[in-house]
């Protein structure tokens, strides 16, 4: 019997990267779930982010929440070239040994009937919170991108793809 | 120079997992809508449950609305919620006891951007025990590209120690039905 769960792809940085891209991915699934753990570059202070299908256009959106130190905070962008998926504005950790762990997921990604919403979740040394993100097509997902706008991914990051498929 | 990385496929050789995570049953919203949405007659061999879900309403609600479920048939107040969510323009909380559901999704309104649905993940965690209530964890949100967006962190207590076995959902008052193409699918996850 085929596996409700599993795993498609992973990439594990060797050597640090700006980008780190999945593509051909099946539409045979329901759900794609990214499983990341990030940690930037010394001297980055960036967030992680994600675009589909090759689209750097202004079709996305996205709002987020998140707690840190001085409280909850919330905030949104509409029109953006980005997925967000790490609450706000803050780092991927650059500690030597601290990396950051994010659950993103692509619901029903291959619907051609729906616009794409994607859900996330994060938390970093001193912040947690999650972000809900818009891609303003019906086009199916093939392609996932992660990247880092300045700066790049450390040796070690990791970045892992799984399939969940509905009866 | 700092290149990009193309991840790899997993090609042949790669022996996909047992099946520890199953899908149980899905529902998906046809022409004219759907007002509730019922798992029934869940077994209880497994030892949690997950409900993922895309949804969207039929009324002409400009920005959003909540879903909710009941389990067991049990529409007393019997509930009890709690959320953490940021709009874009605030972070803010809320808790309320002895309800009669328990919040689990963010329904767009179907006078809301066209084809955007919100979307929601809902943890049920030892559904079949009879010894605790039982308590539900969701993360849910949308964004349409305009002024309505959420995302959620909510939690739900069902304070009953019967196994559950049924599971409806409704859209909150206000909101009478699923719209087409919102889904729902149940999966079973064993210890």
């Amino acid at each position: 019997m085929a596996a409700t769960y599993e795993p498609i792809a992973t990439t594990t940085l060797g050597s640090s990267a700006n980008t780190v891209t999945f593509s051909s991915i099946s539409g045979s699934y329901t759900d794609i779930v990214a499983v990341c753990s990030v940690k930037a570059t010394t001297g980055s202070d960036e967030v992680l982010r994600s675009q589909v299908n090759g689209d750097t256009g202004s079709n996305y959106s996205y709002t987020y929440v998140q707690g840190v130190s001085a409280g909850a905070q919330s905030g949104r962008a509409s029109n953006t070239s980005l997925i967000l998926t790490q609450a706000g504005n803050l780092a991927i950790p650059e500690g030597a040994s601290t990396f950051a762990p994010y659950v993103v997921q692509y619901m029903n990604y291959s619907n051609t009937n729906t616009f794409k919403t994607i859900l996330s979740r994060g938390a970093g040394v001193n912040q947690a919170g999650a972000s809900v993100s818009l891609w303003r097509s019906t086009s199916a997902i093939t392609s996932i991108r992660f990247y880092i706008a300045a700066g790049n991914f450390d040796t070690g990051s990791t970045f892992t793809l799984y399939g969940i498929k509905a009866a | 120079m700092i290149g990009n990385i193309a991840a790899g496929l997993y090609g042949v050789g790669v022996t996909p997992s047992t099946s520890s995570y199953e899908s149980i049953a899905t529902v998906t919203v046809g022409a004219g809508g759907q007002s509730t949405i019922s798992f029934t007659s869940i077994s209880s061999t497994y030892k949690h449950l997950q409900i993922r879900g895309i949804l969207r309403g039929t009324g002409s609600v400009a920005d959003y609305n909540t879903t909710t479920l009941t389990f067991n048939s049990d529409t007393a107040a019997n509930y009890s919620i709690h959320g953490l969510q940021g709009t874009g323009s605030s972070a803010g909380a809320y808790g309320t006891a002895n309800t009669s559901n328990i919040d689990c999704g963010t329904l767009t309104g179907n006078s809301n951007t066209a084809n955007a649905f919100g979307v929601t993940v809902i943890d049920i965690l030892d559904y079949a025990s009879t010894s605790k209530y039982k308590t539900v964890r969701s993360l849910t949100g949308q964004d349409s590209n305009n002024t309505y967006g959420i995302v959620q962190f909510l939690s739900g207590s069902w304070r009953s120690t019967s196994a559950i076995t049924s599971i409806t959902l409704k859209a909150s008052s206000g909101t009478p039905n699923f719209n087409q193409y919102s889904q729902f699918a149940l999966y079973g996850i064993k210890d």
